[in-house]
């Protein structure tokens, strides 16, 4: 611990401002990638796989300010993506009168007002020894009274959402536009990181992993199996887009304008953040971060920041989550997988610099190029050795290697996060720390 | 009566099943805690690892169990698992040692071991398809034994399985033969002795390579038992690892993290827990509904959770733990 952080300080004392050489190169050689990406695979495929990494581009300054600037680990990046989709999703899609035209918000409204008053009922239970009841019974009420209470609520709930399932489908949206839907989603995803924090952030951080890891499988099994909410694994499409659609426009420049949009959020979300990162905020998140018992000896309120830290990032990844179910067009939370909503963010982070903010855009973008093309390429090698294995050897090619071949993105990912950590663990892009003198 | 042996084939006997292999699988996490102080999120892997090297084991010679009078996936076992642990010291001298030398933060080696989770699983996919396969293999098929009950109202039997009988023996041999070895071996001295203190241990000349080597061989021979006794008891799955991996960690949190007594204690709690959660209590108050008054009526479904959030119900324990006593029931590390 003690090697590394002596080394950190050796490249990081207060450098003159030099010619910022590296991110030259670096993003050069991005443009180079993408141009060639460009050139292969056509325009409207490669403007998508621009657009989509400028929505994981949001996802990744979510998580690097979290990662990079408090060194708290996100495990769960999935779950706060599916929230901002789902968010989405509810808010964007039309209006179905087949639920809000009969009695069934009413009765959903009053089986919801039971679960509110059997959770004050609890709460109540809980402070029975106010008024003399001894503290161990108190206890034993207030369990049986939780799980009575329980049961008669879920058995309510399954009652009225198998009546909406088997009359309306699903309670369908409320026809907002969809950026509305953006906001609702981080406010989501916020509420829940305000949840999860306020319980873990005072643990060490592996803790913080599990419980994220956990909480994002959590809210992918609520949306894959409230049918009567999000029409579950039958996916709910299409979503509409804030700007004109491919109908309207034709995919390459419909695409064009989302991008556009896109990539005005990260350069607002970019600008706050440099901002903040400059500010004295910034530099009591960095004191914190780098030694937090001086801190706290300073006076600062550390569990309070570092909340503070988790929900924002979390609401950048409820936006980001938003975007992204936007522009697929299509809500299925079967398609949230950890592989692809958390770990990939978390390649494109560590790889890009944690902190920095410029960095973990590199690192968004690069990373997704990567992945897309990870897959044609090994389809490439594998038809190739399965050609020599049955020219040379006369061997059977297994049936399936397309699907074999997405697999290979898996290895690729993880082998990305083995190899930046032991030749390049402050990413290729590493924060600059400045010391004001 | 009928209802009670539903109970038990249902909760009894399932819970206690997947309990052992929690408890297998916990083992492992908090011995890797406790000597190398962070949380191994790819041991669900080696788990799938070792019930894929008996799969294609016993692909490559079927014959042996029978020979032997034996399932030939548990033949195969004993090899499966030296296989498992060449992995775990392979992937711990590759990926893991390099880190530790730098001396990095515990959150650092808990991300190195995601990517060593990610590949393994991409190379898992990669050999063994993504569909579910059957251990058993033609020519062999599952003993299952039925007891019957020798009361007058029971007309069900107790259903056990074979797979499910020599899990049970073998959790046994494990929990005693760890308990064996860490209290009557020197090296298993030393191992505690490094868990508890890692500078005094070295200072006391004790090689801490060699106990971190020994570990990952403990660690991966048990998870390659646990991952082929669930691969029995069901099917082999190669996207097994993420449905283990909550459980696990919330069996070795439950117990207190780098507590091996407490890992199987939790292991069993989070295990008879998801089974309850999920059991239908209807079932049981049905004998008795008549002693209920005329205006309660007892819903078909009365499980505290649907089957479908099964998932959910190791993180509410680990919640719950940790807001109620953060160090596990036995005391461990807060971690």
């Amino acid at each position: 611990m003690n090697a590394q952080r002596t080394e950190r300080r050796e490249d990081t004392v207060a450098a003159p401002s030099r010619f910022p050489l590296r991110e030259v190169i670096l993003f050069g050689a991005l443009l180079v990638a993408v141009l060639g990406v460009y050139a292969i695979m056509g325009t409207a495929y490669s403007t998508r796989m621009l657009v989509e990494a400028s929505c994981y581009a949001i996802l990744a300054l979510g998580l690097t300010i979290q990662w990079g600037y408090a060194g708290q680990f996100n495990a769960g990046v999935m779950g706060f993506v599916a929230l901002g989709a789902f968010a989405t999703m509810f808010l964007s899609v039309p209006v179905n009168d087949a639920f809000w035209g009969t009695e069934l918000p009413g009765e959903l409204g009053r089986v919801l007002l039971y679960g509110a008053a059997a959770a004050m009922l609890v709460y109540g239970a809980t402070k029975l020894d106010r008024i003399g009841v001894p503290k161990k019974l108190r206890t034993l009420i207030a369990i049986v009274l939780a799980v009575v209470l329980y049961l008669v609520v879920i058995s309510m709930l399954r009652g009225v959402t198998g009546e909406i399932q088997s009359r309306a489908g699903f309670i369908g949206g409320l026809g907002l536009p969809a950026w509305s839907g953006w906001i609702v989603g981080g406010a989501l995803a916020g509420a829940i990181g305000y949840f999860i924090g306020h319980i873990c952030l005072g643990l060490r951080s592996d803790y913080l992993a599990i419980a994220t890891l956990g909480i994002a499988e959590i809210i992918k099994a609520f949306l894959k199996n409230s049918d009567w909410l999000t029409r579950g694994t039958a996916t709910v499409s299409p979503l509409p887009w804030p700007t004109p659609g491919p109908s309207e426009l034709g995919f390459t420049l419909a695409r064009a304008l989302y991008l556009s949009v896109t990539a005005a959020m990260i350069a607002v979300i970019f600008f706050l953040l440099h901002r903040a990162y400059h500010a004295p905020w910034g530099r009591m998140i960095r004191a914190i971060r780098d030694n937090e018992i001086s801190a706290s000896a300073m006076g600062k309120d550390i569990n309070k920041r570092r909340l503070e830290i988790f929900v924002l990032g979390c609401i950048l990844m409820g936006i980001g989550g938003g975007a992204l179910a936007s522009f697929n067009s299509i809500f299925d939370p079967n398609g949230f997988l950890p592989l692809n909503h958390t770990f990939l963010v978390l390649v494109m982070v560590i790889l890009g610099g944690p902190g920095n903010n410029l960095g973990t855009i590199f690192g968004a973008v690069a990373v997704y190029i990567i992945w897309l093309m990870s897959e044609p390429l090994a389809l490439f090698v594998m038809h190739g050795a399965a050609a020599i294995g049955e020219g040379w050897f006369g061997w059977e090619p297994p049936g399936n290697l397309d699907s074999r071949a997405l697999q290979a993105r898996v290895f690729v990912i993880g082998l990305l996060i083995t190899l930046v950590l032991r030749f390049a663990p402050q990413g290729l892009l590493p924060e600059k720390v400045k010391h004001h003198g | 009566m009928n209802e009670l042996v539903f109970f038990f084939n249902n909760v009894i006997v399932a819970g206690s099943v997947t309990g052992s292999i929690y408890a297998i699988g916990a083992i492992g996490v908090t011995l890797v805690f406790s000597i190398m102080r962070f949380a191994h999120f790819a041991h669900a892997d080696m788990m799938t690892f070792g019930a894929f090297m008996v799969l294609l084991l016993t692909m490559a010679f079927p014959g042996v169990g029978a020979a032997v009078g034996l399932p030939t996936p548990i033949v195969m076992l004993p090899l499966a698992m030296v296989l498992t642990a060449l992995l775990a010291v392979g992937v711990d001298k590759a990926f893991y040692k390099p880190l530790r030398a730098h001396g990095v933060k515990p959150i650092v080696m808990v991300i190195a071991s995601l990517g060593v989770t990610l590949m393994l699983q991409g190379l898992i996919r990669l050999f063994a398809g993504t569909g579910a396969q059957n251990l058993y293999l033609a020519g062999e098929r599952k003993e299952i034994y039925r007891l019957e009950m020798p009361f007058e109202l029971a007309t069900r039997p107790i259903i056990v399985t074979e797979p499910q009988i020599i899990l049970f023996l073998l959790t046994i041999v494990c929990v005693v033969g760890l308990h064996l070895f860490l209290n009557r071996t020197r090296l298993g001295k030393a191992m505690r002795a490094m868990s508890d203190n890692p500078d005094l241990a070295r200072a006391s000349g004790i090689n801490t390579n060699h106990i971190v080597a020994v570990t990952w061989v403990i660690a991966g021979g048990l998870a390659a038992i646990a991952g082929t006794l669930l691969s029995l008891d069901v099917t082999f799955k190669p996207d097994l690892s993420f449905f283990l991996l909550l459980p696990i960690f919330a069996a070795a949190i439950v117990g207190g993290v780098g507590h091996p007594y407490g890992a199987i204690a939790g292991g069993f709690v989070v295990g008879f827990a998801e089974t309850l959660a999920v059991f239908n209590w209807t079932v049981l108050l049905r004998p008795i509904a008549h002693l209920f008054p005329e205006w309660v009526e007892i819903p078909r479904n009365l499980a505290f959770v649907g089957t479908e959030y099964k998932i959910v119900v190791p993180f509410f324990i680990l919640v719950a733990i940790l807001v109620w006593r953060p160090t596990g029931i036995f005391k461990g590390k807060v971690i």
